[in-house]
This record gives C-alpha cells, structure tokens and sequence, in this order.
C-alpha cells in the first residue's frame, strides 16, 4: 500500500480516537489544558513510532523464528513498558518541566491502549517495516490532533453554562461524539 | 455483610465506567451490538476475577518495587488464555470484538484493582471484588449496547423490535453514537447518584474499614 495513504488513513479518516476508540482514557484525562495535551502527544508520538519498530524486529525476528507467536500479547507489553519508563528517565533528567507538567500520565501510556493497539494492528495487517513506522507515525500523529482538538473545545467550557450532571467527562464525551461526526466527513479521502 | 459491600462497591457505587471512568476505548468500539457488549463484559470478569485471585495469592511473594511489571504479564497471561479460548469456541464473537480482546491487557480497571486491592487483601474478598468490578463493567457494557442496538439497528440481541417502517439511526451504531449515548448515560447516572447518595452518608466509616482488611 501506498505510505501516503497510510498516513493520511490513520490519521484522519481511521483516526484511532473518534473512529478505532484506542486512546480514550488519555483522551479524557490529559485534554483539558492545550500545553498539557501538546506534551502529551509528543511523548505518544515518540513511544508509538519507537515501540512499533521495536515489537516489529521483536515478532519477525524472534516470536516468528520460534513458533511462540502466542506470547505476542505478554512479550510486547512488557517491552511497552520498559519504553516507557526509559522516556520517563529521559525526560526526568533532559526536561524537568515537561516532566512535571505530564506528572501521572507518563506511566499512564503503559496502558495506553493506542501502543500496544498499533503494535498488534501492525502485525495483524503483515506491514513492513517502512509502513509500519509510517502508520505508526499517523496514528500518533492523529492522536495528538484528536487531543489538542480537544484541548481547544475543553478550555472554552469554563465559559459555558452545563447543566450539572453533565459537567465533567459526560459533556466531554458528547463533544468528542460530534468531533467524531465531523471527522466522519474524511471518510470519502482514501 | 462485609463481602456483599464490597461486591455492591464494584458494581454500583464505584462502577469502572460511570463514576471512575476508566477502560472505555475497548467498551465504546464493542458495543454496536447487544451481544457483543455481553461476551465483552464476560471476558473481562474472567480476566478480572483470575488475575485478581492469582495477584492475591502472590502479594506476600511479588517485591514492592517490581509489582507492576509482575502485575502486567499476570492480567497478559489471563488474556491470553481467554483469547485462545474465544478464538476456538466462540470464533464469530473473536471476530467481531478482534483486537480489543488482546487489549483487555491495557484496561486500566483490571490493573488498578490488582494495585489498589487483590495485592492488599485476602484471596475471597479479592474474587468478590474482581466480581463486581467485573459486573459492573458487563452492566455498562450490556446497557450501552442495547440502547444502541435498538436506536441504530432496531433490533435487541439479534431480534427485530420493529416492523419493516422503522427506519434505523445508523450514526448510533457508528462511532459518534458511542459516545454520544455514553455521555448522556453518565449524566443520567450522575443525576440519579447524586439524590441517591443525600440519603445515604453513613456507610463512609465502613467503607475505609473495607480497604484495610487483610
């Protein structure tokens, strides 16, 4: 398949939030301050394209070569985590700042399902290696746009008149139900 | 009395999805169906109720700094097993929940109540709580799905509700109307929670108690 259309699919049109729902938790938890969702979506970004290539050597090279392709789910969650925790010591030492602002999520993307759904999805779909960095890079890089998105639309909410029961994560959830409608319109590109 | 409390914890009064919202991404893409919603919510006590029975058995064993990688491939090991079970017995429901059963791993409730209570507590309290949590999980699960299988499909578990008229709102079993029905369920829940809980405050003392049985 074309890389172009790779990108351009799982960014938008296959965008993991609003149309695979990977990613919900962070989605709802890290969007309500812009700064807060750019760092957020650096840090998915950087993980996502590092694990995929990582999970990618990992499956073809050993788990395929083995025949243990059962132990997919457990090997590649650990070897998730273990990225994680070395971009968090990266980022305790090269940027303190950002660090604190990510604060409880970092540890978070653990379980984030977007990695560990893009590892597995990039096996399941037998990409090579160029397409695999490349849907991995769109699929971060929607993540980020869905969150920063959602960043902008959250801020103006203390602005706005909600009834009560609905203030908090339901009003959030409609949002992204009409965000989702919207990138429903993408549906035709690819 | 005490096991019913936390039993009653987990399915109502700190249920996953409507008051700690957590593990939604696999509850929303699942959810088109009624029956999808069940084998779901069923897969997932599975896990919560082994994993949380095992982490028990384990908590004087596992090492405090390690916990969680020791955590992770026990919830992974479970998975793994009801995926294998799914895939041969149940190959329509394994086709149509796909990678969301492998991403049961991920679920952010199965790894806090391992971290919050099967590795603090007993092993009979840990199943009960595995339990509900689970339960009340599969009562989301199976709520969401049939609300948006009547809208979207006009159907309920597979059987046609309506006559040929009935025209269905297909936006409700595409993704928007995931999340547009669970954020008004969850307004709803709140409404009812909150005059709920003005008539009830006295069960908080026994609550803290709960947490720190061993």
């Amino acid at each position: 398949m074309n890389i172009f259309t790779i990108l351009i699919s799982t960014m938008f049109v296959n965008n993991y939030v609003f149309a695979q729902f990977l990613g919900i938790c962070p989605f709802l938890g890290v969007s309500s301050k812009t700064e807060t969702a750019t760092g957020m979506g650096i840090a998915v970004t950087f993980v996502v394209t590092l694990s995929s290539v990582i999970t990618y050597v990992i499956h073809h090279y050993i788990l395929a070569k083995l025949e243990l392709e059962y132990l997919q789910t457990i090997v590649f969650i650990l070897v998730i985590a273990a990225l994680v925790q070395l971009v968090e010591m990266f980022l305790k030492k090269s940027s303190p700042g950002l660090y604190n602002a990510l604060g409880v999520y970092l540890p978070l993307i653990t379980t984030n399902c977007v990695v560990l759904g893009v590892a597995i999805l990039n096996i399941d779909k037998g990409y090579n290696i160029i397409e695999t960095i490349f849907n991995a890079l769109g699929a971060s890089l929607g993540f980020a746009i869905a969150l920063l998105l959602m960043a902008g639309v959250r801020e103006k909410f203390d602005f706005a008149d909600i009834p009560k029961p609905l203030q908090g994560f339901p009003i959030s959830l409609i949002t992204a139900g009409l965000m989702s409608i919207a990138f429903l319109g993408f549906s035709g590109l690819v | 009395m005490k096991l019913s409390k936390v039993f009653f914890n987990g399915l109502i009064k700190e249920n996953t999805i409507f008051v700690q919202v957590i593990g939604m991404c696999a509850l929303l893409a699942v959810t088109t169906s009624a029956i999808n919603g069940l084998a779901m919510g069923i897969a997932v006590i599975a896990v919560t109720v082994g994993s949380n029975l095992v982490i028990s058995l384990l908590r004087k064993v596992i090492p405090d700094k390690i916990r969680i990688p020791a955590f992770i491939v026990v919830i992974a090991t479970f998975v793994t097993v009801v995926e294998m079970l799914m895939k041969a017995y149940t190959p329509d429901l394994y086709k149509a929940l796909g990678i969301f059963i492998p991403l049961i791993v991920v679920n952010c409730m199965i790894l806090g109540r391992a971290e919050a209570f099967a590795s603090k507590n007993g092993v009979i309290p840990s199943i009960v709580d595995g339990l509900g949590m689970g339960l009340g999980y599969t009562l989301a699960a199976v709520t969401l799905g049939v609300i948006r299988e009547i809208i979207g499909a006009g159907s309920i578990f597979g059987f046609q509700l309506f006559g040929a008229g009935f025209e269905p709102a297909l936006i409700f079993i595409m993704p928007p109307g995931a999340f547009i029905i669970l954020g008004s369920l969850m307004g709803l829940f709140n409404h009812f929670r909150k005059k709920f809980e003005k008539t009830d405050e006295k069960g908080e003392a026994l609550d803290e108690y709960i947490y720190n049985i061993d």
